[in-house]
């Protein structure tokens, strides 16, 4: 059978590691680039490059160090920004530059690139082991989880902050809780598209979904099918075609995208003419 | 004798460092639809800001008498319509959506509920005790006349139907008191007219307490009960009759209510 690969375990790690990572990344996607911090990923990211550099460098597994480093910059970088009133978009370059400058150190000083740090610039989804992706899927489910609970004070949160505010939502708190689970979000996508790519899967699923002029629930639903059509596909032609899964994941994103918009501008989710809505 | 939803005592506060409303004092009665007039920059955004909660200030503010942590549980329960909301432009939230934003957690509004109760105060739920959340937003939306375009994007309508959709979204928590931040600012005549009959609608059948900032004297007569006239300090607050026969008052108001609306109709064209 064609298909015989997908009968091997690393296969099918891949493929669970894979969706569970998309899901995370279409739900928090969403909310990131409607609050206009679409780049916000890939300033987690990069913290996270450092972070791996520094559980290489003490010799302790590095999504923890990831983990820890991002999650602790986030928030950092949130209480400065409240402070301080800087703008998202140097907030955001702060932490790229930061995180990758101290990559860059702790690498030299750990006597330069390893296999295993390459891997987590680009996505190794195929060399997942049984334990990450217990740990990923644990991980996972945890996100979606809290994503579900507080779906309506963040969906308000994200409209619109001071309403949500004078609704009694507690917005700060809130804040933070978001960005820790988009810190941790991006650490469990590392795996599967690399530091580099993460931001295609936080942006590409969403802008595409909204374009199809749907409510805020079924955006979100179709983001995350259009995130997990992508990975799936994306991981299974990987192996008979020989191509990096990150590379193809996000290029069929990309190629949705595009799809999308021609059928857009094509006219085809517009609701009803001028005309017909005058009759 | 109808009871204080609002006490304003002393009231100051800065926006941007310079003092945006200086020792203002009124208060607001159960009914009430109050009409607050005053130029562009007269501290009325300020005002509200402070109400609501999202505004340093010196003084004491009281809703039906609480201070403190009562207030801040009943603040849920006053609706805030402001003057622009900046969202997304491409938001993916439905009418329906949006409405829903303003529903309030079971707990939170019985909170409220005990508390406005508690003062003996005669305020009526819009919606039933057993009303179902999408129940609520379609009597909401029924209520500003917007039923049709429940699932449309907010982003899709125009100003004033969003207007009417926030208004709804602030009813939908069942409000004590609204207050609206000149709603109807850079919407066409048929819309503002609409938008005034909904604002009587509310305040006479649901027996909601509305503060509504306009620059709209005419309206202000015609739908106000009592009339709040500030710049930075309160110059007038009283019964409405009252100010429109005070001629230097109105002198005042009129002419940089005309320079408003000279101002906004040259930016128009």
């Amino acid at each position: 059978m064609v298909l015989d690969f997908l009968a091997y375990g690393f296969m099918q790690r891949a493929l669970v590691t894979g969706t569970a990572a998309a899901v995370c990344c279409a739900m928090i996607g969403l909310y990131l680039v409607l609050k206009r911090y679409s780049l916000f990923g890939d300033a987690l990211s990069h913290m996270a490059f450092g972070g791996i550099a520094l559980g290489y460098f003490l010799n302790i597994y590095p999504i923890w160090t990831a983990t820890a480093v991002s999650v602790s910059a986030a928030m950092g970088i949130t209480k400065i920004r409240k402070s301080t009133k800087i703008s998202g978009d140097a907030a955001v370059a702060v932490m790229l530059s930061s995180g990758l400058g101290m990559g860059v150190i702790l690498v030299s000083a750990s006597h330069g690139f390893t296999i295993d740090l390459f891997s987590f610039l680009f996505g190794s989804v195929l060399l997942t082991n049984v334990s990450d992706t217990l740990s990923f899927i644990a991980i996972s489910c945890g996100i979606i989880a809290t994503l579900v609970i507080f779906r309506k004070p963040l969906l308000h949160f994200t409209f619109d902050e001071e309403q949500a505010k004078v609704n009694g939502v507690p917005v700060e708190k809130l804040n933070y809780l978001f960005i820790a689970l988009a810190a941790v979000t991006v650490i469990i996508t590392m795996r599967l598209v690399g530091i580099l790519l993460i931001s295609a899967l936080i942006v590409l699923p969403n802008i595409t979904a909204m374009m199809m002029g749907k409510g805020f629930k079924k955006t979100m639903l179709i983001s995350i099918s259009l995130s997990v059509a992508a990975t799936t596909l994306g991981i299974v032609l990987s192996y008979p075609l020989n191509l990096a899964p990150s590379g193809s994941i996000v290029m069929i994103l990309v190629a949705m995208y595009v799809g999308t918009l021609l059928v857009k501008q094509m006219g085809l989710f517009s609701r009803k003419t001028i005309v017909q809505e005058i009759q | 004798m109808p009871m204080n939803v609002l006490d304003v005592e002393n009231v100051s506060a800065s926006h941007n460092g310079t003092l945006a409303i200086n020792k203002i004092s009124f208060s607001v009665k159960e009914g009430d639809l109050l009409g607050i007039v005053g130029p562009n920059g007269a501290g009325k955004t300020t005002l509200f800001r402070a109400i609501l909660g999202l505004q340093n200030y010196q003084g004491k503010i009281r809703l039906f008498g609480y201070e403190g942590s009562q207030y801040a549980a009943l603040l849920p329960m006053v609706g805030y319509v402001p003057q622009k909301v900046s969202f997304e432009s491409n938001f993916p939230a439905t009418v329906f959506d949006v409405v829903g934003m303003g529903l309030l957690p079971k707990k939170k509004l019985q909170r409220g509920v005990a508390l406005i109760q508690g003062c003996g105060c005669n305020w009526n739920r819009i919606f039933g005790e057993s009303s179902k959340n999408t129940e609520k937003i379609g009597k909401a939306l029924e209520i500003v006349g917007l039923e049709h375009l429940r699932d449309r994007r907010i982003s899709e309508l125009s100003g004033g139907e969003q207007q009417r959709t926030f208004i709804a979204s602030a009813l939908v928590k069942e409000p004590v008191l609204l207050i609206l931040d000149e709603p109807v600012t850079g919407v066409d005549m048929e819309v503002q007219n609409k938008f005034y009959s909904v604002i009587r609608k509310i305040n006479k059948e649901n027996k909601i307490t509305i503060i509504w900032a306009s620059h709209d004297l005419t309206a202000i007569s015609d739908y106000a009960t009592k009339v709040a006239c500030m710049n930075r300090d309160l110059f007038f607050h009283g019964e409405k009759e009252e100010f429109f026969s005070n001629k230097d008052l109105l002198k005042t108001y009129s002419e940089s209510a005309m320079q408003m609306h000279m101002h906004n109709h040259s930016h128009e064209v």
